[in-house]
């Protein structure tokens, strides 16, 4: 029973963070109809901005105090950031290439997550003014300063729930009730929509296409950057902004996309909870050295039986 | 009256230029040299008879970026102190150094690069085993002598007769870490968490599940992770399940402080043990407390007294302004092995120098007294660590049967 019950609750938060990214995908696949290989690099490039700003703001050293509000401001400042990044991205690269073929923006996609992540990762300093400026965060793993209280808010049969886990859980579930309100409640909302159903009419009724895709680009990576912040401050000991496993996690929150069905904003958090559930519980009960394998899977089997995935998004192909 | 139509010149400037700037970036994270190579290496190299090449290949930058830099640093100081000695015959030595990046398929390529292009007349490196292995086989086809610090899978010197190592093979590091256990901690029961895309990591599991279960112990699970992960919460919910008396993590530094941080969370407080992978400045920065009254097995202990040892601490500190690990004082080891083969071979062929590099015998390094037996391996003692109040402190030393 603490077994099910602690995979469950890290099956939830590891869900929630896919949940995030994968909204990310679905949105700018709903809007420009391809998939943003780029948006893990950008998922990364929010977990290292938490802990850059967090240095830079000094807070979480060892022993001294931290402010409650310390957590939320440093999740708003990576937001910022991320979404300028997000979209100085959307303008410089993706926008030139809107009537392009569909294949050439998506190997933009991938040369600017290489691009970003390899800038990342360089150890070079620039000196400005008399002050050094590292350009990149260098290659070696480093610690995020815990924001949060490490300490366990409730202890339920044997499991003890830790305060980071809900905060990513609750954090998640604001993010996302407040997209769904954004894009259902809103007339930017409803913009977006249109935008993505039809770009030629819903240009020809007045809306401003290139304003709604951008801020449609820089929400989405809003999301990334807040689910790089919840991962950071549950996995405290970063990677380097090089490594492989950043990738690996974009990719697993595609693959949750797909799996809810691209395009889907119900879908994408579906989906997000879903891979997060069977990659621990497979992990937990089966093998542990499938742990990917089984997520793999999943996609291949939602391929093969249900294309469009959990919940089509029921916009016809337009011919 | 203009007729003449003209394509936007400034959407295909910005075009160029973004191609520029995309191409400039996939090339900087192409090839990245060592910013640290000796001096020469930068500028146009030596002719051939003035300077003796040597390479070093080493995970620079990456995740267990520590293992490369220490190793490197050890090396560099050992030729610097040799070239002030009078280098060899009259001969400077020259150190290159190419970057691994934490990656076995840049490891072949960079030995291949350091015996083709640099010309280099022996290699050192590398420190993780799955590396070695991929580098070394290449010195090996080309004939190259190699020395590795601190690759302890016995794969690596399996490879062929060119293919050198100046520390202890992990059956010995097994039985090293099991005999702790067993006796000094006293715990018969002990869970497993495993690197399954390391050579050293699993072969490592492997030669420990055989010395503690002759020892009488049991293993009451095996569970394993990728290198990078950063989740193991489904594994260490398994391992507290099975309730054992402590954790062996025969993996490298840079996962242990996460696994470390996340067993804490999920209330697993019995000790942790480790190999060598473990030693690294940066493994309690990540891991902090968690890692409080665990233990690893290692090459070299600060607090062992040894003259010799004492005086390298004092020299590496003042050289590089910290205090040596034990890649570093390996590095120095397997640098002036090398040096000494290369004043006693006749010449520096590769047979020769080869069959200098085997004639080793009690040769006082740093990590300890060091002979070359006939598999090419060292036979040392280990010492076993304890992170106390924040800091590595010598538990016991173990020597071979």
């Amino acid at each position: 029973m603490t077994k099910f019950l602690q995979t469950s609750i890290d099956g939830l938060a590891v869900g929630s963070l896919y949940a995030l990214i994968a909204l990310g995908y679905t949105m700018v696949y709903g809007t420009l109809k391809f998939i943003n290989f780029s948006h893990a690099s950008v998922f990364m490039l929010g977990a290292w901005f938490s802990l850059g700003v967090a240095r830079l703001l000094g807070w979480g050293q060892a022993g001294a105090e931290v402010p409650i509000y310390a957590a939320l401001v440093v999740l708003l400042a990576t937001m910022t950031i991320c979404g300028a990044l997000g979209f100085a991205i959307e303008r410089l690269a993706y926008k030139p290439l809107r009537s392009a073929p569909r294949l050439n923006v998506l190997i933009t996609a991938i040369g600017i997550a290489m691009l970003i992540d390899n800038t990342a990762a360089l150890e070079k300093k620039a000196e400005i003014a008399g002050y050094t400026i590292p350009i990149g965060f260098g290659t070696r793993p480093q610690r995020m300063p815990s924001l949060f209280q490490d300490k366990a808010v409730a202890e339920i049969a044997g499991v003890n729930i830790q305060f980071v886990d809900i905060v990513v859980v609750i954090s998640a579930v604001v993010l996302m009730a407040g997209l769904q309100l954004l894009v259902f409640g809103t007339k930017l909302g409803a913009a977006m929509r249109a935008v993505s159903e039809d770009t030629r009419a819903a240009a020809l009724m007045g809306i401003p296409v290139d304003r709604v895709i951008s801020i449609t680009f820089v929400v989405g990576t809003m999301l990334a950057a807040a689910a790089g912040f919840l991962f950071a401050a549950k996995y405290p000991g970063l990677n380097q902004p090089a490594a492989a496993n950043w990738a690996l996690l974009g990719l697993k929150a595609f693959v949750a996309a797909v799996v809810g069905g691209i395009g889907n904003i119900r879908g994408a958090v579906v989906g997000g909870i879903l891979i997060g559930m069977i990659e621990l519980f497979g992990a937990a009960y089966l093998f542990t050295q499938l742990r990917d394998v089984y997520v793999f899977v999943i996609l291949i089997a939602v391929l093969l039986v249900r294309p469009t995935g959990l919940f089509p998004s029921g916009a016809v192909n337009k011919v | 009256m203009n007729a003449f139509v003209r394509r936007s010149v400034p959407g295909l400037v910005a075009r160029s230029f973004l191609c520029l700037t995309l191409a400039l970036g996939l090339i900087a994270g192409c090839e990245r040299q060592s910013p640290q190579s000796s001096g020469g290496a930068d500028a146009a190299p030596a002719p051939q008879g003035d300077t003796i090449k040597v390479g070093h290949f080493g995970t620079l930058t990456g995740n267990e970026a520590t293992f490369g830099q220490s190793t490197d640093k050890g090396v560099k100081m050992a030729f610097d102190e040799a070239n002030a000695e009078g280098g060899i015959n009259g001969k400077k030595l020259e150190l290159i150094s190419r970057d691994t990046r934490g990656r076995t398929e840049d490891s072949g390529s960079a030995v291949t690069r350091l015996i083709d292009s640099d010309k280099v007349v022996a290699l050192l490196g590398e420190v993780a085993s799955g590396r070695s292995i991929a580098g070394g086989r290449v010195a090996q086809a080309k004939g190259i002598p190699m020395i590795s610090p601190a690759s302890t899978n016995p794969d690596v010197t399996a490879i062929g007769d060119k293919i050198f190592r100046v520390c202890f093979i992990d059956p010995f590091q097994g039985f090293v870490v099991a005999k702790f256990a067993s006796e000094n901690l006293k715990v018969k029961k002990v869970a497993i968490l495993y690197d399954q895309s390391q050579a050293y990591s699993t072969g490592l599991r492997k030669n420990f599940v055989e010395a503690f279960t002759k020892m009488g112990g049991t293993i009451t699970t095996e569970q394993a992770y990728s290198g990078g992960d950063q989740d193991f919460s489904a594994q260490l919910t398994t391992i507290r399940e099975t309730a054992p008396q402590a954790i062996f993590i025969p993996g490298y530094y840079s996962e242990v402080g996460n696994i470390a941080l996340q067993a804490k969370k999920l209330g697993i407080h019995v000790p942790m043990l480790g190999g060598d992978g473990w030693d690294s400045a940066e493994l309690l920065q990540i891991a902090g407390e968690a890692l409080e009254g665990s233990f690893f097995s290692n090459h070299f202990s600060e607090e062992n007294p040894r003259p010799e040892q004492a005086a390298f601490i004092e020299r590496y500190r003042a050289k590089w302004s910290e205090r040596p690990d034990a890649m570093a004082a390996l590095g120095y080891d397997a640098a002036k092995i090398l040096v000494e083969a290369m004043k006693k071979a006749p010449s520096l062929k590769s047979d020769e120098l080869a069959a200098a590099i085997a004639a080793t015998k009690d040769f006082p390094g740093v990590t300890g007294m060091i002979t070359i037996d006939a598999n090419r391996n060292a036979r040392k003692s280990a010492v076993m660590l304890e992170i106390k109040g924040g800091k590595l402190t010598f538990a016991a030393s173990i020597d071979p049967e």
